[in-house]
C-alpha cells in the first residue's frame, strides 16, 4: 500500500527579551543555578505574575511576520500539573483565545516549487525550571533559571507531508525569527526547540491518522531522523495489520529511535482555566500600527528584491537572504564595490562564506569587513587582480594585513597589463624552450598551457591572463 | 487609651502625652494580658513592634511625622512579612518567613505605623469560624462560647477586645464583614483592585480583596487611606486616584437612596437580627434617607457559585505548597509522589484539602462547562443584578450575616450549614463591590452587624453613610466587658 505522511509541528521559540515574561529577572542563559530566578520565578507565596510588554510586542512582530490574525484580545490560563522544576504548580500559558492565529509561512521545496503551510496559533507563555539528576547522589536539583523565561509557541497546520518538509519548515522559521530579532535560534541551547506530531495514512485517505507526538528535539538532523523512523515504525505497525497508539513519544539521539513516554490514557488532565491574577492581554490598533512599522523587510520579499535589483538567480538570492546579517553584508559589499553584483554574490557566498565556515567565525566578529570585501572585489573587476591573484589577497586580509590596495602595493601583487613586460616575458619563455616551440607549431595545441604557465611563473602570476592568451598565440602563430 | 479613636491618638502623639513606644507597650500588654482567653494572634513581634516605634518617635520629634505615624495595628496573617513568619493559620507555612513585605504592609511601615503582630485566621482563609486554624480557634470577646466569625476572626477579635486599634484583615466571600459583624465592630471590604493583592497569599484571586478593621468607620477611612491604591506588582490592582477617605465622612444624608433586597430578608434571617436591622434602617430615615425595596433576583445563586469558582481558583493556587522549595515538608519521602502526597496531605488541614478537591473536580475535563464556565456566567448575572440596583439606589443595605455568632463546635462539622452563614456577603465579592459592617445592635450578648453595600469606588460614600451613623448611635462605642479595662 502507499502511504502519505501528515506531520504538524510545535515549535517553542524563546523570545530575546531582557527580562522574563512575568517577572523582572534576568533572562541570560548560563549563569550559576537559581541565581536568575526571583520571588515570582520561585512561585513564593503571594507573589503575582506581570506581563512582560516586551514579549507580548514580539508575539505580534511574529504574528505581522506570518500573516496572522493578532487577537485584540487574548487570555493567559493556567496550566496545572505537579513538577518539581514548575514552581506554581501550573504555567502560565494561552490555551482558547492565542494572541496569534491563523498565519502561514511559504516554504521552499526540493524540486524548486514552494508550499504554503498553515500557522494555527502562537501563543505565549513561561518555560519552566530544570531538574538536573546527575551529580546529586540519587537526588534532584532544581535549577530555576530558566523558569518564567518567555516562549512563543508556534503551532503549525498538519500540512507537512515528509521530514524534508518538517526540516525546510523549521528552518524558514528559524530564519524569520532571527530575522525578525524576537529568537536567538540557538537549538543547542534549548531557544529553539520542536515537538513534531506524526501520522500516516494510506494515500488517498482523507481523515487523519492516529497521531504520536515526538517531544522536544533539538536540532534540525535529529528532526529529520526522529520523524522519518517514526513514518517507519507506523508504517510498519500498520502493515503488519496492528493499530498505532495515540501517545506522547520521546526521541532517543544515541539510539536513533523514539521510544514511548506516556499513552493518551496516561495523559494529564491540565485543568486549564483563565489565570485570574492576569487580565485579558488587550493590543490595541494603535499600538500594532506601531509595531507594524518597525518590522523589517522579511526573507521572502528580500528575496525577491535581490532578484529583481541585482539580477541574482532564485538559488543565490536565497542563500544570501537566508539571514538577515548575510543580507546585509551582501549589500554593503556589493555597494563598496561599486555594483558588481555578481562577483560580489561569488565571493561572499564563496571564498568568504568558506573563510567564516573554516574558522567557525560570524560575520560582524571576523577580520574582513564589507568595506574591505568589497575594496578587493574592485580590484578584480578594474583588472588589478587576476582572479587567482585575488584569492591571495584576500587570504592576506583574512590574516590581518590590511586592505586589498595596501597588500597589492606591499606585496607587487599588481597585474602586469603593460603588452610590452608581457611581451618581452614571452620572448624570453619562447627563446629558453625552442623544442616546445617546434611541437607546437607542428600541431600539439595543447601545449599552449605550457606557455601560460611558464610566462605566468616568470611574472609571479601578474600577467593579464586574457592579453598573455592573446599575444602568446600571436607570437606562436607568427 | 485602648478606647481612644485613631484621630486621637495621632493627636496624643503629637502633644506628646504619650509616645509611640508607649503606646505600643501599652498595647502588648494588653495583648499578653487578655489574648489567651481570645487566642486572637498566631505571632506577636513585640522587638520588631518597639523598634519601629522608636523610628516613629524620632519621626514625630524631627517632624516628618504622617497622619498615623505610631500608631500600632495588627496584621492579619496572610499578608507577608519581611522576617517576621507569615503561617497563613496554616502548618504548611509554619516555618515559612517571606523575604519580603506584602504591598499593605509595605504602605503600613511606609506610614510610620507599628505592627503589634499577626492575627489569627482561618487556614488560608477558608472558613466563616476561625476554626480551621492550626493555631486552634479564636474566641469570640462578647462571648468566648461564640466563634468569632471567620476567616479574619483574629483580627475583629483583636479590634473588638481592644488588643489593638485597628487591624488589617480580607475578604473573599465576606472574610472581614462577617467576623466585624459576630465581634461587633466596622469592617470594610473595599473594591476589589482597590488595595494591593501582592504579598497577600491567595485563596481565590479574583475574590480576595484586602481591607480594614476598626471600631469606628471613621478609623477605618483613615486606615484604608494608608492601605489602599495602586501597585504596580499586582495586574489586577486598579489604577484609580484614591480619594481623602476622612475627608467625606460628614456629609449629609439627606436625600440618600437605600435600597432593601427582599431576598436579604427571607427565610433563613434570624427574626431578632431582622429586627435590629429595621431598627437601624429606621435611623437612616431620621437622617433623611430615602428606603426603598429592590430586588436582586439572583441572591439564591451566589453560594453555589461562589462554591465552584473560589475551590477552583485555590486549587491551582495552593499547588504551589507542594514541599519542594519552602513550608512543610514531611518526613522521609521515598519518592516524588509520596512527597507531595504527605507534605500536602499532613500540611493542609481538612477545610482546605476539601475545598482543593472540589476544585479540581470542577475544573477537571468534562465538567469544567458544567461548573465552572457555568459558574462564571452566572457571576456575570449576579452583578447585573447589582448593576441594575444602583440605577435606582445609592446604597444596599441588610443584614451581614443571618444570625449572630454561634458556638464553637456547632457548625464545624457540617460545612454546608457553614457555607451558607456567608450568604449575605458573598455575592459582594462575586461583583467586586466594596461592603462594610458596622455594628447595630445586640441579640442577647451577641453583637448584630449592618452590611452597607456600595457601587464600583464607592468606598467614600459607603465609609460617610456608616459614619452618619455611629454619630447618632452607641453600638460601635461598647465594650466586651472582659476586655473593658
Amino acid at each position: 500500500m502507499e502511504w502519505e505522511t501528515v506531520i504538524g509541528l510545535e515549535i517553542h521559540a524563546q523570545l530575546a527579551t531582557r527580562s522574563k515574561i512575568f517577572s523582572g529577572a534576568a533572562t541570560a542563559y548560563g549563569a550559576e543555578p537559581n541565581t536568575q530566578a526571583c520571588a515570582v520565578d520561585l512561585g513564593l507565596p503571594g507573589v503575582l505574575p506581570v506581563l512582560n510588554r516586551e514579549a507580548v510586542r514580539m508575539a505580534c512582530l511574529f504574528g505581522l511576520a506570518v500573516d496572522a490574525e493578532i487577537a485584540q484580545r487574548s487570555v493567559f490560563a493556567r496550566k496545572n500539573y505537579f513538577y518539581p522544576d514548575l514552581p506554581k504548580g501550573y504555567q502560565i500559558s494561552q490555551y482558547e483565545l492565542p494572541v496569534v492565529s491563523k498565519g502561514r509561512l511559504i516554504i521552499e521545496l526540493e524540486d524548486g516549487g514552494t508550499k504554503t503551510i498553515g500557522i494555527t496559533r502562537a501563543h505565549l507563555e513561561e518555560d519552566a525550571g530544570k531538574s538536573l539528576h546527575e551529580d546529586f547522589h540519587g537526588m534532584t536539583g532544581i535549577d530555576l533559571n530558566r523558569a518564567g523565561t518567555p516562549l512563543l509557541e508556534i503551532v503549525s497546520e498538519p500540512d507537512l507531508r515528509s521530514a524534508r518538509e518538517a526540516v525546510a519548515y523549521m528552518k524558514k522559521l528559524r530564519s524569520l525569527v532571527r530575522y525578525l530579532e524576537i529568537c536567538d535560534g540557538n537549538m543547542q541551547e534549548g531557544s529553539f526547540r520542536c515537538d513534531a506530531n506524526v501520522s500516516v495514512r494510506p494515500v488517498g485517505e482523507k481523515r487523519l491518522g492516529t497521531r504520536a507526538e515526538i517531544k522536544n528535539i533539538n536540532s534540525f538532523r535529529f528532526v529529520e531522523r526522529a520523524i522519518n523512523f517514526e513514518i517507519e515504525r507506523q508504517i510498519d505497525l500498520l502493515e503488519r495489520g496492528e493499530t498505532v497508539v495515540q501517545e506522547t513519544r520521546l526521541y532517543d539521539a544515541a539510539r536513533g529511535e523514539t521510544r514511548s513516554m506516556r499513552s493518551k490514557e496516561e495523559a494529564m488532565d491540565y485543568r486549564y482555566f483563565p489565570d485570574p491574577d492576569l487580565l485579558p492581554l488587550h493590543v490595541d490598533t494603535a499600538w500594532l500600527e506601531e509595531i507594524r512599522a518597525l518590522l523589517p523587510e522579511l526573507p521572502d520579499s528580500k528575496k525577491e528584491r535581490f532578484m529583481f535589483e541585482y539580477g541574482l538567480t532564485s538559488y543565490d538570492a536565497a542563500v544570501l537572504t537566508s539571514s538577515r546579517e548575510l543580507a546585509d553584508f551582501y549589500e554593503a559589499v556589493e555597494k563598496s564595490s561599486g555594483g558588481e553584483t555578481r562577483l560580489a554574490a561569488n565571493w561572499v557566498m564563496g571564498d568568504f562564506a568558506a573563510a567564516l565556515n573554516r574558522d567557525g567565525l560570524e560575520i560582524g566578529a571576523c577580520p574582513v569587513n564589507a568595506r574591505m570585501l568589497g575594496g578587493l572585489i574592485r580590484r578584480i573587476a578594474d583588472n588589478t587582480l587576476s582572479g587567482k591573484i585575488a584569492k591571495q589577497v584576500f587570504e592576506a586580509m583574512w590574516e590581518g594585513e590590511g586592505d586589498a590596495d595596501s597588500i597589492i602595493e606591499k606585496r607587487g601583487l599588481k597585474q602586469i597589463t603593460d603588452t610590452g613586460a608581457i611581451e618581452q616575458a614571452i620572448d624570453e619563455v619562447l627563446a629558453a624552450n625552442p623544442e616546445q616551440v617546434n611541437q607546437y607549431r607542428a600541431g600539439k595545441d595543447k601545449l599552449l598551457g605550457f606557455f601560460v604557465g611558464q610566462v605566468m611563473k616568470a611574472t609571479q602570476g601578474k600577467a593579464n591572463p586574457a592579453q598573455l592568451n592573446q599575444l602568446l598565440k600571436e607570437k606562436l602563430n607568427s | 487609651m485602648h478606647d481612644k479613636t485613631l484621630t486621637e491618638l495621632a493627636a496624643g502623639l503629637r502633644a506628646k502625652e504619650f509616645s509611640s513606644v508607649e503606646l505600643t507597650r501599652y498595647f502588648l500588654d494588653r495583648i499578653a494580658r487578655y489574648d489567651g482567653q481570645i487566642n486572637s494572634f498566631i505571632t506577636v513581634c513585640a522587638d520588631y513592634a518597639l523598634q519601629q516605634a522608636q523610628a516613629a518617635d524620632q519621626a514625630l520629634a524631627n517632624g516628618d511625622a504622617v497622619s498615623l505615624t505610631g500608631i500600632p495595628l495588627a496584621q492579619k496573617d496572610i499578608f507577608c512579612t519581611d522576617g517576621i513568619r507569615t503561617s497563613c493559620g496554616s502548618r504548611m507555612l509554619d516555618n515559612f518567613i517571606a523575604p519580603y513585605d506584602a504591598g499593605v504592609v509595605e504602605r503600613c511601615s511606609g506610614a510610620g505605623m507599628v505592627m503589634l503582630g499577626k492575627t489569627n485566621m482561618d487556614e488560608f482563609a477558608m472558613g466563616s469560624s476561625n476554626e480551621t486554624s492550626y493555631y486552634g480557634p479564636v474566641h469570640n470577646p462578647w462571648d468566648r462560647e461564640a466563634v468569632p466569625g471567620g476567616s479574619s476572626g483574629g483580627s475583629a477579635a483583636a479590634v473588638a477586645a481592644r488588643l489593638t486599634p485597628v487591624a488589617t484583615a480580607t475578604d473573599t466571600g465576606g472574610s472581614i464583614r462577617q467576623p466585624a459583624s459576630l465581634c461587633g465592630i466596622t469592617g470594610l471590604k473595599p473594591t476589589y483592585g482597590r488595595v494591593s493583592r501582592f504579598g497577600m497569599i491567595a485563596f481565590a484571586s479574583s475574590l480576595d480583596q484586602g481591607g480594614v478593621m476598626a471600631r469606628s468607620a471613621e478609623d477605618a477611612a483613615l486606615l484604608l487611606n494608608v492601605i489602599a491604591g495602586f501597585d504596580e506588582r499586582d495586574s489586577t490592582s486598579a489604577e484609580q486616584t484614591v480619594p481623602d477617605y476622612g475627608a467625606t465622612l460628614d456629609e449629609t444624608l439627606a436625600g440618600l437612596k437605600i435600597g432593601l433586597p427582599e431576598e436579604y430578608f427571607s427565610d433563613g434571617l434570624d427574626t431578632e437580627v431582622a429586627r435590629i436591622i429595621d431598627a437601624a434602617v429606621d435611623e437612616y430615615r431620621k437622617l433623611g434617607a430615602e428606603v426603598k425595596a429592590i430586588s436582586l433576583p439572583n441572591t439564591g445563586l451566589a453560594v453555589p457559585t461562589y462554591y465552584v469558582i473560589a475551590p477552583a481558583e485555590c486549587s491551582s493556587n495552593l499547588s504551589r505548597f507542594d514541599g519542594v522549595r519552602f513550608g512543610y515538608r514531611c518526613e522521609n519521602a521515598v519518592d516524588l509522589e509520596d512527597l507531595y502526597k504527605r507534605s500536602r496531605g499532613e500540611g493542609f488541614g481538612a477545610e482546605v484539602k476539601r475545598r482543593i478537591m472540589i476544585g479540581t473536580y470542577a475544573l477537571s475535563a468534562g465538567y469544567y462547562d458544567a461548573y465552572y464556565l457555568k459558574a462564571q456566567q452566572l457571576r456575570h448575572l449576579i452583578s447585573d443584578d447589582f448593576a441594575k440596583a444602583f440605577e435606582e439606589v445609592d446604597v444596599i443595605m441588610g443584614p451581614t450575616s443571618p444570625t449572630v455568632a454561634f458556638n464553637l463546635g456547632e457548625k464545624s462539622s457540617d460545612p454546608v450549614s457553614m457555607y451558607l452563614s456567608d450568604i449575605y456577603t458573598i455575592a459582594v465579592n462575586l461583583a467586586g463591590l466594596p461592603g462594610l459592617s458596622i455594628p447595630a445592635g445586640f441579640v442577647g450578648s451577641r453583637p448584630v452587624g449592618l452590611q452597607i453595600i456600595g457601587n464600583y469606588f464607592n468606598e467614600a460614600r459607603l465609609l460617610n453613610v456608616a459614619h452618619r451613623f455611629q454619630q447618632v448611635t452607641d453600638w460601635h462605642l461598647r465594650a466586651p466587658q472582659p476586655f473593658a479595662d
